[in-house]
Order: structure tokens, then sequence, then C-alpha cells
């Protein structure tokens, strides 16, 4: 270290080292996914299971039934039958294009992947509320998970479980939860303090607090993270399809390398009118449990 | 505000419950903020200021050597400004907040020896709350508000909603059961915040600031709804506020609290005509006096009653004590005044006869729980002191054109020279 080259250059470690650095964390994950990828695998695999299920169910069921069962909950959201109808028809023009079945599929990932953000995420968006230990430990995760380019943890994910349904499913996760998880802790702190202690002051246990008042209450903000889950979800779909998901993605995918403008403006509108259909959903629900707060 | 009427009994109230018990006790009570409450607690019990404490080392002293005794069926009033840790203190009664040191007894039971479990039960059964906004469920409608504290309690549905719908109808609001309450006004949304609180069926009442967000009339509305109630249910009510006026109209009893220290306590007169220092001076300074201080508060009480038949043994009583006019009285009661001008000027041999209306200067009397305010024109009429009747028309005090012109006029003198007729 006699040359003053320091000064100029930022000191780093030579070719070998580095090499063998790589070398080593690559060969310490490859030896954990050879000794437990197959029990984390079996652990996905009801997962797994449930993925082909729900598919399996929206490509066999009737495409009027399905359609008409969407149009039913998209009323039922939101009390609205300009949204029904906008609903319907979108669904119908996807049909006619002939998209369906990738519609379909692509649909059945991302309700699945938002319920399985929705069950992990609130849970643990309710433990940040209670401490802020939990919440100074967590955030830093989200703040990797939401910004780590996704293709990064698609790596050791393939690694582990290989391509196909569940790494997707579990890459749509890792990218769409942190909303969720968010907007929870977020909503729960911000249940007015008095309304709270009122329930404390009438004897309420933690369990009638949490689920009787602090959820209730954060509900609207709540639902302003799924709705931002839900579209996460949605984006993650063309990259999903990267690790062999199929749905819309594939076909995007497929018009990137071969250069097909229209399939790819085709699908890429599917996608954009599933995101839309689901975020006006999401959006008109959440706006009526506000309604009942407001009144002012 | 035509019928402000201050509630003001006196001693009289208070003496009875000093036989009973207390209902709640508070002892000693201490609460410092920060994160090191027991180091610091014993430099404030040492008697360091709260200052020096803050500067120190960065803890707030919110309330430092409480000690408080409520009795059954009173309502206590705990007075003071904002940050004087009022809120703070009421807080306590039902563990809301934990205090650093003291001892809080209700009904004999140790609060702070209750694990979670009972102090949940505690709650549940022993106290209501009344928050100062309000408090309420926006998600719930205004019967579910109402119906919570026995919902959480576990009592059925149907049962919980007949009891709900009672007490909504005593508050005024039925029809409302299916609202929300961001669809009420704020009286509307505080007779359910009372609601809530009646309908648990608990003793003590806790109300915090209750009214003190709501606008002048609705206040006082709920004020006389307050006093109502009571004189029918019977709770002991702990209630906050900052506002003089309010203390001195509902309470039995006061409690003045400065930067979390105590200063005084005792019924509304005490405060009012016997402030303890300058702070509580200047509380007391803007109220009323005469709006606020009932004849009897400050009646004087030696008084010459002539209750003889005949002039002669009139002329006797009226030497015996020395004064210079007396009342008569007989069996049909006050019958109006004599001077002792007009007795000498009686014949002797006159002495035998009886007292004559003649001979009687008429002066009115006033009833010895009105207003000063409602006695001012009768004073002016007449510059004989009035004849003070209590509640079964006998003659029990006088009341001076200078008593009343001492008490209504400026506090200040007076608080030096506390009042040196009274008893």
């Amino acid at each position: 270290m006699s040359d003053k080259s320091w000064m100029s250059e930022i000191p780093q470690l030579d070719r070998q080292e580095l090499r063998d650095f790589k070398k080593l964390l690559d060969g310490l994950f490859r030896d954990f996914s050879r000794e437990y990828g197959d029990a984390i695998q079996s652990f996905f695999d009801p997962l797994l299971s449930t993925l082909i299920w729900f598919e399996k169910l929206l490509l066999s069921t009737p495409w009027w039934l399905v359609i008409a069962v969407l149009a039913a909950f998209s009323y039922a959201a939101s009390r609205s039958f300009k949204l029904t109808i906008s609903v319907a028809a979108a669904f119908v023009i996807i049909g006619y294009f002939g998209m369906w079945e990738d519609t379909m599929r692509t649909m059945s990932m991302i309700i699945v992947s938002t319920l399985l953000a929705i069950l992990i995420g609130m849970p643990i968006g309710v433990a940040m509320a209670r401490s802020n230990r939990v919440q100074s430990l967590v955030t830093p995760i989200l703040d990797v998970m939401q910004t780590m380019p996704a293709f990064v943890y698609l790596i050791p994910v393939v690694m582990l479980l290989g391509i196909g349904k569940v790494p997707g499913v579990i890459a749509v996760i890792i990218y769409a939860i942190p909303p969720v998880i968010r907007l929870t802790n977020l909503g729960i702190r911000l249940v007015d303090k008095e309304v709270l202690e009122a329930a404390t002051a009438y004897g309420a246990s933690p369990m009638q607090r949490l689920f009787g008042v602090q959820i209730p209450l954060a509900m609207p903000t709540i639902m302003a993270g799924i709705n931002q889950t839900i579209m996460m979800a949605l984006a993650m779909v063309v990259i999903a399809s990267m690790i062999g998901v199929k749905g819309l993605g594939q076909p995007v995918l497929q018009a990137i390398s071969n250069q097909y403008f229209t399939q790819g403006l085709l699908n890429g509108l599917a996608i954009v009118a599933l995101a839309i259909i689901f975020d006006r959903i999401s959006q008109s629900y959440a706006k009526r449990t506000l309604q009942n707060f407001g009144g002012h | 505000m035509q019928n402000v009427r201050y509630k003001i009994l006196g001693g009289i109230k208070m003496s009875s419950n000093e036989n009973n018990a207390p209902l709640i006790s508070i002892k000693n009570l201490y609460k410092i903020f920060g994160k090191n409450e027991k180091k610091v607690l014993e430099e404030v019990k040492a008697g360091k200021s709260k200052e020096a404490i803050l500067a120190e080392t960065g803890h707030t002293v919110g309330l430092a050597d409480i000690n408080l005794d409520i009795y059954p069926g009173e309502i206590f009033v705990i007075m003071g400004l904002s940050g004087s840790g009022k809120s703070t203190l009421i807080r306590h009664f039902n563990r809301l907040i934990d205090p650093t040191a003291g001892e809080i007894v209700v009904a004999g039971d140790d609060v702070m020896q209750l694990n979670d479990k009972d102090l949940q039960n505690f709650r549940r059964q022993k106290m209501a709350m009344v928050f100062q906004r309000f408090g309420l469920m926006p998600h719930r409608t205004v019967l579910q508000n109402i119906t919570y504290g026995l919902q959480v309690q576990g009592v059925a549905k149907k049962d919980r909603e007949e009891r709900g719908n009672e007490w909504l109808k005593t508050v005024g609001l039925d029809g409302y059961a299916k609202q929300y309450p961001g669809q009420l006004s704020g009286g509307q949304q505080q007779r359910v915040g009372l609601a809530r609180a009646l309908c648990t069926d608990a003793d003590i009442l806790l109300m915090d600031e209750a009214f003190s967000a709501l606008d002048p009339l609705i206040r006082s509305e709920m004020q006389d709804q307050l006093i109502e109630l009571q004189d029918k249910l019977h709770k002991t009510i702990v209630f906050i506020t900052h506002d003089l006026d309010e203390a001195l109209r509902i309470g039995d009893k006061i409690a003045i609290l400065r930067d979390g220290l105590l200063i005084q306590q005792g019924t509304p007169v005490d405060i009012l005509l016997n402030p303890i220092d300058d702070y509580v001076e200047a509380f007391v300074k803007d109220v009323n006096r005469a709006r606020a201080l009932t004849v009897e508060t400050v009646m004087q009480p030696q008084i010459c009653r002539i209750s003889s038949e005949n002039i002669g043994e009139a002329v006797a009583q009226m030497r015996k004590s020395k004064q210079e006019y007396g009342y008569v009285v007989n069996d049909d009661g006050y019958q109006g005044m004599i001077t002792q001008e007009t007795l000498e000027n009686v014949e002797k041999s006159d002495y035998g006869n009886a007292i004559t209306d003649e001979l009687l200067e008429d002066v009115p009397s006033v009833q010895s729980d009105a207003l000063l305010e409602s006695v001012i024109s009768d004073m002016l009429d007449n510059e004989h002191p009035l004849a003070v009747l209590n509640a079964e028309g006998e003659v029990e005090g006088h009341l001076s054109r200078t008593t009343l012109a001492e008490v209504l006029s400026d506090s200040n003198e007076e608080s030096k020279d506390p009042d040196p007729q009274k008893e």
C-alpha cells in the first residue's frame, strides 16, 4: 500500500477475491436449495393445487356465467349500473379478440396472489401498528421489496422452486404486498385515539378493540392498500410470465421478442382493462365504507 | 342564558356525605411522563419544581401528590385550565393511564392491584366514560354505539337493544337509532355518548370535558339534562371542566387543579367566597356572584326573633338580643319587622297588648335558597335588612344591604378578610 493509487481510484477487491466471494455465496445458496428445495417445494404444494384448481374453475365455467358472476360482484361492491355494464362489456370484447383463456389464467393468479397478500399482509400491518419496534424492523424490508428489481429476487425463487405457477405467485406477492402492509399499519395508527380510548374504557378486550374498532375504522385506508396491491400484482404479470406463468404476460413477452405490434397492444390493453376493472370495483367499495363514516 | 341556575346548596348536602365511606379514594397519586419515571419520582417527592425537572431530566410532571375522596351520589368537578392535568387525572380512575405512584381505591378495591382480566371487568361493571369529542364509533349506528358497553360484556342482542332504546328515549333521541353519528349534530352526538355511558348501569360516570365542545346554548341544555338525570339516578359523577360557571352549576364539590397540583377543593361556595390563592381568585373573579350565590350562603344568622304575644315580652326579647330591630314571628309564620325605636315609643301601660300590624315595618322576606340576583330589587326598596326564610317558612337570618354590597363588589378585599360575619 505504498503507492497512492487509492487517492485516485476506489480501493477494490482484486478479481480473484471477488470471484471467490461470488462462488462462495452461490455455492452456499446452491447447497441450501439442494438440501431444502424439495421440502420447500412440498411446503408450497397446497398453494399449487389451489392455483390449479382455481384456474381450472375459471376456464371450465361457461364464459357467460363468468361474466355474470363478475358483473354481479361489481354491482354488489359498487351499486353502480354503469360500472357493472362496463365490466361485462370489457370481458365480452376481451373474449371477442381471442384472449379469454389468457385473461382467465391471469385473473386467477391475480385473485389468488391478492388474497394471499391480504392474508399475509394485514396481520403484519397490525403487528407493525402495535409495536414501534416491529415497525422499525419491517419498514426497511418493505423498502427493499419495493425497490429491488423484480428480476433479482426471481433468481433465488427460481433456483429454489424452478419455473411455474408457484414461483410466479411468490414473485408477485413479494412485489405487491408492501402497500397492504404499509397502509394497514398507517390506517390502524390513524384511528381516532379517543374512539379507541372509549372502547378501552368500556372494557373491550384487545381482540374486541382490534376487530370491533381498529380494523373497521382503518378499512378505508386498508382498502386503498389492497387496491394498490392489485394494481402492482397486475404490473407483475409480464415479468412473471418470464418464469413460466401462463396468461396475458406470455403473448406480450412473445410480442416483444418477435416484434408483433398488434399482439402486444391487444394483450397489453387486456391487462389495462383488468386493472381498471379491479381498481374501480375495489375503490367504489372503499368509498361506500367511507360513506357511513362521514356525513358531515 | 336566562334560566342559569347554579346549584349551590352550601354545606348542607356535604355534611350528609361525611358519614359514608368515599366511593373513590385517591391517595398520593403521582404521574410523571418520560422514560425514567421512578427515578424522577424521588426528585418530585423531594420537592423539586416542575420546571427544574423538565429542564434537568426532560420528564414532565403530569400530576403530583393528588389526594381525593369522592362520595357516593355526588357530582365531583375537577377544574383546571388546559395542561393542568385534569384529563390525565380522570384517566387514572379507570387506568386508561397508569400512575407512576399512588393508590386508587374504588368501592374498596385497589384498582392498581387488578390484572388485565380483572381490570377489563372493572371497566365493564364499575365505570362508564363520556368524552370531550364524544369518542363515538363512526361505523356503528347510534343504537349500536349506545349498546357498545353491553356488547362488550356479551349481553344478547335483543336484550341490549331493548335497554339501548330505553336510554335513547331518555336522552331525547327517539327515532335516531338507525342513524350514524356523523349524521348528528354535536349536541346529539354527546347525548349518544351520555346514553352509552348510562346504558351499562355503572355507578360511576367519568365525564371528561363532556360539554366543552358544544356551543353555549346546547351546553347549558345538556347541563340541565345531566342535573335532571342525576336527580333520578344518583350516580357518582366525576366531571372534568375548564369552565368555572359549569363547575359551579353542576358540582357538589369542586377540586381545582393547576400544573398537576390540587390547590383547592371544597364546596362551590367555599371556592367562590374563600379562594385559596391568586390563581383561584382569578378564576372566581369573573363569576357573576349575584347569579352564583344563594341568600343562605351570605346571610347573617344572628338575629332577634320576636315570638312573644305581647309588647312587654317583645321589649325584653329585644333588649336581650341587643339588636335594633327584630323579626316578628307567630304561629302563622313571619309577620314583619319591628324596630327598637317603635317599641320604646309604646306606653308602658300598653305592654300587655298584642303586637299589632301598625307597629310593624313592612319588610319583605326572601327564601334562603333564592339567588342573590332575585333579591336585589327588594333590597333596594327597603332600607331595613330583609328577613330570610327557610323552606319551612321559619326565619333563619337576615340579609343587609352592606352584606349584599360586600359580596357582590370586587372580591379582593374579602379574600384577605374572609367574611367575619359569616357564621
